[in-house]
């Protein structure tokens, strides 16, 4: 009998836990801060307006809203939002491998932020990705099923999508943790972050270069210039700068917009650690521009050089490699964190340039087809930006992401050296 | 979605391991099996009548065309194959010859070893024991990589529809596996198109250039192509002059991108225990730098 009013209290419990948790929710999914902002409506539009559009791409198929055609089955939702974007995510697994594995904690105010980037950047232009697949319902075929396509690269970056998603979510998962004020979750879900933290380096490393080794299949149609069996590594390369420009492009804009919500370690070395990643950036782009050069002198295409392709390498090479090392060295030498947002900016359109050009511009070069967006297929792809930026603003409003908790500070880091005392007294 | 640690590795394991056992295993039974069926398509036999492209309409179901098959007025212009023609007929003029045009059929070459197989990643198509290349249209997802992977730029899409497919030339596999020969073969009225087994269909080509050295080209495009094609052609006329793409190159497609693929496993190996080992040896760097400082 005591036992059974114990059960329906705890029952009780439980489901006033629910429920409480269920207002709560509710009360996070309202909108905080003023509505009519010049930024809401310009993006709500483009939204409200890209959702009518994708239903019209559902309803009507790809050929009645896109430039696609049988010569360029791929556009810009994968020439831009999945290619760029994904590079542009990179700064996710840079910056992981810096602070946890290399333990530099300069680094580790913007950690989280730029994990909360990578993990939407993936969720929203896998999401963009669905959008071009002329059946995304049966996206699950190479997950599921007995349909693996083993000799695939693009078996490999579905397989890398996902895991990788996972992986940067439980990275991620201490802020939600401590958003849900879940202590004992988040002490879980910390434990997991090394594991997450390493394999998803792995996965990057692999589904970065890969998403270059899918091109490695058209070796007759993309220009001699741009194929070469380095674009892999290439690939991957560029995802080193593109991710680290992003980070210092990102920080400039949520250091203007959540100036509130920045926490006083991470202002106080804001500069500081924007100047550490602009070196990053200089070393990964020299690497990138010797891989180039090495690239040319085996391909031995020099005569291509003086053509009008051949012009558009060397304006992609000289001006968008070459010339942010120098402006990055100038800005590092001054200290300049203006100069270094600037060269970001610049090295992040050498990335959407060289990307375009692999999947686009270079590719069917020598075709009379030419592929064009429609105004259709960059709505769709903005009104994807769009999404994230929401979505991104709603969970920095909410969650810990610039700030570190102040409990769970003082309990992770423990100076070694007060350990390496307390075990001489030990012993 | 649940995946834990175990589940985690298990899976990795499985992947880089298939990726590892997987792939050589297909491009050896590629490689070993010489009895793939095919089709010779003798350029110089062939008058333009248009009977292959009817009978692959017919076979396949596809719409009727607005241009009826016994019009030719259709060779005033290259055609393209498409979702709703997966054969086509093209003519060029005749240098050696003006009198008597050459006309070209185009349609999937059953690659022996067909970058399109290679780079699907739901197995939607095929390279089958037999030799045709087909299609298995409810395993697709639409993602288009085979059009890009490609040589010949043979799979189309039904862009038109909201449930589109790919579609081309299945070298009508039913018919094959009942005993049959593509219908296009057997609509031809001049045996311009051949069908035998690939060894067999080599010899003939050969055979026919040793006998006439002066009336063909001294070359079976889709012998070496790309690891060589179950579709081989003869002509009279340099094959560059025909619409074919010469310079591909007789490495099969599969393996401009095995290279990459094996690394995977190695990666997927040694990234993590350099990454631990990094971690470790950061770790420690500062416990000795304390060290020193207690020192």
């Amino acid at each position: 009998m005591k036992r059974k009013s114990n059960d329906t209290g705890r029952a009780r419990k439980a489901l006033h836990a629910v429920r409480e948790f269920a207002r709560f929710l509710a009360s996070e999914m309202k909108p905080k801060g003023k509505i009519g902002t010049p930024f809401n409506v310009i993006t709500g539009t483009i939204i409200v307006v890209g959702i009518a559009l994708i239903a019209i791409r559902f309803y009507l198929g790809l050929g009645a809203v896109t430039n696609l055609s049988q010569d360029y089955p791929w556009g810009i939702l994968k020439g831009f939002n999945l290619f760029v974007g994904v590079a542009f995510a990179g700064g996710a697994y840079v910056l992981t491998f810096v602070v946890y594995i290399m333990k530099l904690e300069k680094y580790e105010p913007i950690v989280r932020v730029t994990v909360l980037n990578g993990f939407l950047a993936y969720v929203f232009y896998a999401g963009a990705l669905l959008l071009e697949l002329g059946r995304p319902w049966n996206v699950v075929n190479p997950i599921i099923g007995n349909s693996f396509g083993f000799s695939s690269v693009l078996f490999l970056i579905a397989w890398h999508f996902l895991l990788y998603i996972i992986c940067e979510f439980i990275e991620f998962s201490p802020a939600v943790a401590e958003w849900l004020n879940w202590e004992k979750a988040r002490r879980v879900v910390e434990k997991m972050t090394m594991v997450a933290v390493i394999f998803g380096i792995t996965l990057s490393t692999l589904h970065q270069s890969g998403l270059g080794a899918l091109f490695l299949l058209a070796p007759a149609k993309i220009h001699p210039l741009w194929y070469s069996h380095y674009i892999p590594v290439l690939f991957f390369v560029s995802s080193i700068f593109a991710g680290l420009s992003m980070v210092i492009i990102e920080s400039t804009f949520t250091h203007k917009v959540f100036h509130d919500k920045i926490g006083n370690t991470l202002r106080a070395s804001h500069d500081d650690i924007l100047l550490g990643l602009a070196k990053g950036c200089i070393g990964a782009l020299f690497a990138y521009l010797f891989l180039k050069v090495i690239e040319l002198v085996h391909g031995g295409h020099w005569g291509l050089l003086a053509t009008p392709m051949g012009y558009w390498y060397l304006a992609e090479v000289a001006g968008f490699v070459v010339l942010p090392i120098f402006l990055f060295g100038a800005a590092i030498r001054r200290r300049s964190v203006r100069l270094v947002q600037f060269t970001s900016f610049f090295t992040a359109l050498g990335v959407i340039l060289n990307r375009l050009n692999v999947s686009l511009i270079a590719f069917n070069w020598d075709s009379s087809v030419r592929y064009y967006p429609t105004w259709i297929e960059i709505w769709m792809s903005l009104a994807v930006i769009s999404m994230q930026l929401w979505v991104f603003r709603w969970v920095v409003n909410r969650m810990p992401v610039f700030t570190e908790p102040p409990h769970a500070l003082k309990e992770e880091i423990i100076p070694v050296g007060e350990v390496v005392v307390w075990k001489a007294t030990v012993s | 979605m649940s995946v834990n640690r175990r589940d985690f590795l298990k899976l990795a394991g499985v992947t880089g391991c298939s990726l590892l056992a997987g792939a050589p295993r297909r491009s050896e039974a590629a490689m070993a099996s010489t009895e793939f069926y095919g089709m010779l398509v003798d350029t110089t036999k062939c008058i333009g009548c248009r009977s292959c492209e009817e009978a692959c309409n017919e076979q396949n179901g596809l719409p009727k065309p607005e241009v009826p098959f016994s019009s030719d007025s259709v060779f005033e212009q290259k055609r393209d194959t498409s979702p709703g023609a997966f054969t086509v007929l093209n003519r060029y003029p005749n240098a050696k010859n003006p009198g008597s045009p050459v006309f070209v059929r185009r349609q999937c070459l059953h690659c022996c070893q067909p970058a399109c197989a290679s780079a699907c990643l739901t197995k939607a198509m095929e390279k089958t024991l037999e030799g045709p290349v087909i299609y298995h249209k409810d395993r697709c997802m639409g993602c288009r990589y085979c059009m890009i992977a490609c040589p010949h730029n043979i799979p189309k899409f039904e862009y038109e529809s909201a449930f589109p497919y790919i579609r081309k030339c299945i070298f009508c596999y039913d018919r094959l596996k009942a005993g049959g020969r593509p219908a296009c073969v057997d609509a031809c009225p001049e045996n311009a198109s051949l069908f035998g087994t690939r060894r067999d269909l080599l010899e003939i080509a050969r055979t026919r250039i040793y006998e006439n050295p002066d009336k063909y080209v001294h070359h079976v495009y889709g012998e070496h192509e790309v690891g060589g094609s179950g579709t081989m052609y003869l002509s009279a006329v340099p094959f560059e002059k025909l619409g074919f793409r010469t310079g591909l190159g007789t490495t099969p497609y599969p393996e401009h991108t095995s290279g990459f693929l094996y690394g995977v496993p190695l990666v997927f190996v040694l990234w993590p225990s350099f990454l631990i080992g990094l971690n470790y040896l950061a770790g420690n760097g500062n416990k000795g730098k304390n060290h020193e400082e207690e020192e």
